[in-house]
């Protein structure tokens, strides 16, 4: 039995705000030895990244520890000094970010920014300062290392940035490495890669880490033990695979409920309490007789932005009425692109969209909005956060398609279309007064969601419209849409880069890479049987949450 | 979390909040409530009448009859000082909402556009900031005429660059926000999104630029009163006093210069210290 490297003893946080102070933490308790992973879960507003900033003391000057203490070491750091906590930070505790590209500074090379971590803490040699900063990127298996040291961090991917920031938070050989979040906004393939080195860094210098993740998929795969926590406390605590099997706590059950194994569908997801649908489904019958057009078709659509690469090259799919369409790739494939030619924001270089039997390409996009087909397409962004107008409070954004298309004016009638959009996406009513910054992240997706139903379109394009939720709203989110389609008839092409989450939504996949289609066909068959190998390659890439596997892993 | 819930009287209390959280912003919104509020109601307040000579009253020192003295002329000045605030508030806001519109409307469409356009206004906004810009304003009146309107003209165009860059740099950093798409996909055209959706988003951050104006404006126009440009002779305008004023200092008549003095820095003052306020109050992320 060895001591315990950290150990933070009922910590209590609190932030003074303008409505008085908000305690964020109320007594975490959690422990973690040399050498050990711990993963702590649970969804945004938690706490999680509170605990880290308050372990690493960098809170920001609202935030306080009002109770409990941070033990490292054997020492209480609760409340050490800033000449301290220089010492620390870096050498014994370090932390990666959530978004590296935010945390690296833009003007200073790759080199510069590793040197200066070396600097700080008296590791430095001058004379072979580059021989070091080259080292420790290839510890974090950069391609091209020498390449990359005189690089900014504009020249490189998001991955390679995740991988510098790994670089500088190793680079003093720290005992404690925090990671927030470290692949969240990462492509499904580089998450792997960037966990896996991850993984091999602590083995190999004996690390302890605490990684931090809504996904419990990442956390089941890579964590000793887990850590669980809802409003500011630690619900659970325990064995990974002991405490996924069997989930004690009411929350824990329903984080791993939401979260989609290889063989879950839409209805396994639904939690408890927010029941599925007491009322029959009424089906619309998706065929229209024989002759009926596709909703949408696109043949061969070309589209480049003034470079030799095409960013769109010769797509054609199509999506019947009332269809669900997965369109799947990894970040630069196109997809978001295409999800912007069909929704006619953006004109097309060559080829053709045709709407319902009628072409829409032919009109440019600038004269789109007045097409009776605008209202038709409505798109649903990726980022909540971003896409709602600060200014709009939420019923201001919803009734905005209605204003703008339909001319509806203030009175009853808006009200009441504004009220059935809200509804239909599951939004509170009492919620529609509030601005965008006032809302969660899993209501502003609501809102956006209301505000794309609102017109009544035809076709849906959702553009990873769950990326950014956490693991309960995106099953929540997901059913919402499924149930859009069958009861309304809202055809659908679902964007995404996690083919786990088209799945269970689609009946049709279609994978692109680098701007052209790999692969296309019924989901379940993609699924089972994937024929190219990207499709292969993204497939074993999705952070399934599977308990067992932990398992296989650990004993091979 | 129910205490978020806005209801209709929000804006009121968060006017409330804003103002009282800091009050030197209250402080400034008070002293310029007040300053419109003797320019309304000049005709009333007013004690005597601003151009009436009376000789034989000529260059008194402030006394309880008249407050702030008289001048070469036996004008009551604290009557002067209330009739220019008038004409003064008039020229700075007219020139101020002249240049913020069109300076909005402009770097909104270069920021939202780029390209081509945007580098030639970009390069045109870029010669006009290289003159020295009171000696443009002063060759502008001189050439246009000694009238009002052309000071407010003059004054407009000369602060038109700051608002066409300023917008310009505001809407660039919003217009590929996914709001912005949304917009398009509601029906707006890429005029009404730039109108209806960038530009009221644009308008916290230009509040405080339209505020610290509005004092360099009023400076601007007494500046170009004094050297003689624009307003004329009797009509009572702060700039003119001063520069009429300033032939007795050395006789000790401090009041005819320092009374118009003292209206103009408070005034520039008000306006300068508001900015920050203005913006919180316009910014809905503000109310939390």
């Amino acid at each position: 039995m060895t001591a315990d490297l950290l150990r933070v003893e009922n910590l209590q946080v609190a932030f003074s705000t303008r409505h008085g102070t908000v305690t964020a933490l109320h007594g975490i308790d959690i422990a973690l030895k040399a050498g050990e992973t711990l993963g702590v879960v649970g969804e945004s507003g938690s706490g999680k990244s509170v605990t880290s900033l308050a372990v690493m003391r960098l809170l920001d000057r609202a935030g306080k520890i009002t109770g409990g203490r941070v033990m490292f070491e054997g020492r209480d750091i609760t409340h050490a000094g800033h000449a301290d906590l220089r010492r620390l930070r870096g050498s014994a505790l370090s932390m990666i970010f959530q978004n590296p590209r935010a945390a690296l500074n833009p003007i200073r090379t790759v080199e510069q920014q590793i040197v200066d971590v070396l600097a700080a803490h008296g590791k430095l040699s001058r004379a072979n300062a580059r021989t070091q900063a080259l080292d420790l990127l290839r510890a974090v298996l950069i391609r091209d290392p020498e390449a990359r040291l005189n690089a900014y961090p504009h020249e490189l991917s998001g991955g390679m940035c995740q991988r510098v920031m790994i670089a500088m938070a190793i680079a003093c050989e720290p005992v404690l490495l925090i990671a927030d979040e470290p692949t969240t906004g990462l492509d499904v393939t580089t998450q792997q890669t960037v966990m896996e080195l991850l993984a091999r860094i602590q083995a190999e210098r004996g690390m302890a880490m605490i990684l931090i993740t809504h996904d419990l998929g990442l956390a089941a795969r890579w964590c000793d033990r887990i850590a669980v926590m809802e409003a500011g406390r630690v619900v659970e605590q325990g064995e990974t695979v002991a405490l996924f099997e069997a989930p004690a706590h009411p929350y824990t059950k329903r984080l791993v409920a939401a979260s989609p194994t290889r063989r879950s569908t839409l209805a396994d997801l639904a939690p408890p309490g927010l029941a599925r649908d007491a009322a029959p489904v009424v089906t619309v019958s998706r065929e229209r007789g024989p002759g009926t057009p596709p909703l949408l078709e696109l043949v061969n659509v070309v589209k480049s932005f003034g470079g030799p690469t095409r960013a769109v090259d010769a797509v054609s799919f199509r999506i019947p009425q009332g269809g669900a369409l997965g369109l799947v790739g990894e970040s630069g494939s196109g997809k978001s692109t295409l999800s912007r030619l069909i929704c006619r924001l953006i004109d097309l270089d060559d080829g053709d969209i045709v709407f319902d039997g009628e072409s829409i390409a032919r009109t440019p996009a600038r004269e789109f909005h007045h097409s009776p087909r605008r209202r038709d397409i409505q798109i649903v962004f990726q980022d909540p956060n971003d896409s709602l107008n600060p200014r709009h409070n939420a019923f201001d954004s919803i009734a905005y398609p209605l204003r703008r298309l339909e001319g509806l004016r203030d009175g009853t009638a808006l009200q009441a279309r504004v009220r059935e959009a809200a509804a239909r996406a599951g939004l509170p009513l009492d919620l529609l007064q509030r601005f965008p910054h006032q809302l969660s992240g899993g209501q502003k997706a609501r809102v956006g969601i209301a505000r794309a139903v609102a017109p009544r379109p035809r076709l849906l394009v959702l553009d990873e419209p769950t990326a950014a939720l956490d693991v309960s709203v995106q099953a929540v989110i997901l059913q919402l849409l499924d149930r859009l389609r069958r009861e309304d008839g809202i055809g659908l092409l679902f964007v995404s880069h996690d083919l786990n989450v088209v799945r269970m939504l689609c009946d049709d996949l279609v994978v692109l890479q680098a701007g052209k289609v790999v692969e296309a066909g019924p989901s379940q068959s993609i699924f089972q049987r994937p024929q190219a190998a990207y499709t292969r390659m993204l497939l074993e890439a999705v952070p399934y949450f599977d308990p067992q596997r932990t398992e296989l892993l650990k004993t091979a | 979390m129910s205490d978020l819930v806005l209801n209709g009287s929000s804006t009121g209390r968060h006017i409330v909040y804003v103002l009282r959280s800091n009050p030197v912003t209250a402080l400034a919104a008070a002293g310029t409530l007040l300053l419109v509020l003797i320019a309304i109601l000049a005709p009333v307040l007013a004690p005597y009448d601003p151009v009436a000579s009376n000789v034989p009253q000529a260059l008194q020192p402030p006394s309880w009859a008249h407050l702030a003295g008289t001048d070469q002329l036996g004008r009551d000045i604290l009557s002067r000082i209330i009739w220019a605030a008038r004409l003064d508030l008039m020229i700075a806001v007219s020139a101020v909402s002249l240049s913020f519109v069109i300076g909005a409307v402009i770097g909104g469409f270069c920021g939202y556009r780029g390209g081509r356009l945007d580098r030639w206004v970009g390069r045109f906004v870029d010669v006009l900031m290289a003159f020295p810009l009171f000696v443009l304003a002063m060759a502008m009146v001189a050439a246009l005429g000694n009238r009002v309107e052309n000071i407010v003209i003059a004054t407009a165009v000369i602060n038109l660059p700051f608002y066409i860059r300023f917008a310009r740099a505001e809407v660039n950093v919003r217009r590929n926000a996914g709001w912005v798409e949304a917009a398009r996909a509601c029906g707006d055209s890429h005029l009404s999104v730039v109108l209806r959706v960038l530009l009221p988003n644009v308008l916290p951050a230009m509040a405080v630029q339209i505020s610290l104006n509005l004092g360099w404006a009023i400076l601007n126009a007494a500046g170009l009163s004094f050297i003689g440009l624009g307003v004329t002779a009797p009509t009572p305008e702060w700039g003119i006093m001063v520069a009429e004023g300033a032939r007795f200092i050395t006789t000790g008549k401090w009041w005819l210069v320092a009374m118009p003095g003292l209206a103009l820095m408070l005034t520039v003052l008000c306006f300068n210290l508001l900015g920050d306020g203005l913006r919180d109050i316009l910014d809905p992320r503000m109310r939390t």
